[in-house]
C-alpha cells in the first residue's frame, strides 16, 4: 500500500500528547494527533489551573487551547477520529481507526485516563441525567436540590464543600469510614452543615424513570439495604486508563495501565506511552509535560 | 458570520418558528468544554448553509434550558421545524457535529 507514512503519530490530545507533538515537531518530524473527542483532555474541566510552573492562575480550556496552538504552529495535524487498535508490521506501525488507518514509524500512546463509573447497571443512560462527574462544571444545576457524592478522596471531598454552598442538601457516601482525602479538606468537608456523611456504604443501584430518582445502598458492615432519594449524583472513585485497544501489542497491568518507565519506553519497540495511561505514581499537568516531552524525543530517536 | 446570539425572548421566532433546520448552542460562560466548542460552533455557522446556527447563554435563559432538559453544558439541539431532532451533550468534534445536522 503507497499509504505516506507519518513519522510520528501521537494517539490523544491531552497534555502529554499536545506536549509530544510540540517537541516531535520541533524536531522536525512529521506528526499526527489522533483525538476521538477535542483536543485538550481533562484540563479542560478544571476552572482554574493554579499549580503549573509559571503560571498562577490559568483556566483549563486556555492552557489546552494555548497548546493546541502551539502544536499547530510547530506542525501537527489534528485527526479527530476514534482509534480502534494498532498492527505493528516491522518498522511501520499501522494505527487503526474508526474510519480506516494511518501508518506511522513510531507511536506515542497518551490516551490518559477518564472518570471510573460506579460500576452498576444502566448508568450510562443516565449520565447528564442526574449522574456526572465534574461538580465544578454542572453543580450549577442543582441549586436548591439534593445530590450525593460519591467517593472519599480529594476530588469527592472538594465536591461535596462545593455542591453545599449550592444544594439544599448533599450526601457523601463512602465506602469506608475514613477518607483518604488531605487532612486540611477532611476539616473543611465536616463545616457545612448541610453535608450529611453515609459511611462504610456502597452503591448498589441507580432507580429512575427518564432521570435518576433514587441510589439504591448497602451498609458494609451491616448489610442492611436502603434507598435515598436525590436528583442528582456526582460520581469521584478515582481514575481508569483507556488502553483496552492497545493491549495485543504493549503490556498493560492489571490495572489497565501501559507498563512503562520514565523513559516512556513499552514493551513495543517503537511505541511509547505517555501522560495519565502509564504506570506511575504522580499523574498531574506538570507530569503529563514531562511524560509528552520524553516520549517525543525517544521516539524522535527511535526514528534516527 | 458567527453563531447567532439568542436571547430567551427571541427563542420562539428563530428557532421554533424558523423553517428548516436550527442548531442551538446550549453553553455557560463559565464552562471550560463550553468555550473549547465554541469556535467549532462559530466555524459551522459559516461553512453549513442551510442550517441556522445559534448559541443561547443558560444563564441568562434558564427556564428555557429547563424546558429542553439541558443539564449539562455544553448540549446541543438540532430542530426541525420547531421540532427536536436530535441532541447530544459534551464537547465534540466538527465531524460528529455535521453527522448530527444531516
Amino acid at each position: 500500500m503507497a499509504d505516506k507514512v507519518t513519522d510520528i503519530i501521537i494517539i490523544g490530545g491531552g497534555t502529554a500528547g499536545m506536549t509530544a507533538a510540540v517537541y516531535a515537531g520541533r524536531a522536525g518530524r512529521s506528526v499526527k494527533v489522533l483525538e476521538q473527542t477535542i483536543h485538550g483532555g481533562q484540563i479542560i474541566n478544571t476552572s482554574h489551573v493554579e499549580n503549573f510552573p509559571g503560571f498562577d492562575n490559568i483556566a483549563g480550556f486556555e492552557f489546552a487551547t494555548a497548546l493546541y496552538d502551539q502544536a499547530v504552529k510547530f506542525g501537527a495535524e489534528f485527526v479527530y477520529e476514534k482509534v480502534t487498535g494498532i498492527e505493528v508490521d516491522g518498522d511501520i506501525k499501522r494505527v487503526l481507526t474508526a474510519n480506516g488507518h494511518y501508518d506511522a514509524k513510531a507511536v506515542i500512546i497518551a490516551t490518559g485516563a477518564r472518570p471510573r463509573p460506579i460500576g452498576v447497571a444502566g448508568e450510562e443512560k443516565f449520565v447528564g441525567r442526574g449522574i456526572s462527574f465534574c461538580a465544578t462544571c454542572d453543580g450549577a444545576f442543582y441549586k436548591g436540590k439534593t445530590v450525593a457524592v460519591i467517593g472519599g478522596g480529594n476530588t469527592a471531598l472538594d465536591d461535596a464543600v462545593v455542591l453545599s454552598q449550592l444544594a439544599e442538601k448533599v450526601y457523601l457516601i463512602h465506602r469506608r469510614q475514613e477518607f483518604r482525602a488531605e487532612k486540611q479538606l477532611v476539616e473543611k468537608v465536616h463545616k457545612p452543615d448541610n453535608i450529611e456523611f453515609i459511611l462504610d456504604t456502597v452503591v448498589t443501584g441507580i432507580k429512575g424513570d427518564k432521570r435518576l430518582e433514587a441510589l439504591e445502598l448497602q451498609n458494609k458492615v451491616t448489610g442492611e439495604k436502603t434507598e435515598l432519594a436525590v436528583d442528582g449524583v456526582f460520581v469521584a472513585i478515582g481514575q481508569m486508563p483507556e488502553n483496552d485497544v492497545f493491549k495485543n501489542v504493549v503490556e498493560v497491568d492489571s490495572a489497565g495501565y501501559i507498563v512503562a518507565g520514565e523513559d516512556c519506553h513499552t514493551s513495543c519497540p517503537g511505541i511509547f506511552a505517555a501522560g495519565d495511561g502509564r504506570t506511575k505514581k504522580v499523574r498531574q499537568l506538570t507530569t503529563a509535560a514531562a511524560d509528552g516531552t520524553i516520549a517525543a524525543l525517544a521516539a524522535s530517536e527511535y526514528i534516527g | 458570520m458567527a453563531a447567532l446570539h439568542l436571547e430567551a425572548a427571541d427563542f420562539k421566532q428563530e428557532v421554533l418558528e424558523s423553517k428548516g433546520k436550527v442548531l442551538v448552542d446550549f453553553f455557560a460562560t463559565w464552562c471550560g468544554p463550553c468555550r473549547m466548542l465554541s469556535p467549532i460552533i462559530d466555524q459551522l455557522a459559516d461553512e453549513v448553509a442551510d442550517v441556522k446556527v445559534c448559541k443561547v447563554d443558560i444563564d441568562k435563559a434558564e427556564a428555557l434550558a429547563a424546558e429542553y432538559g439541558v443539564e449539562v453544558v455544553p448540549t446541543l439541539i438540532v430542530f426541525e421545524n420547531g421540532e427536536v431532532v436530535k441532541s447530544a451533550s459534551g464537547v465534540m468534534p466538527k465531524p460528529v457535529i455535521l453527522d448530527m445536522l444531516k
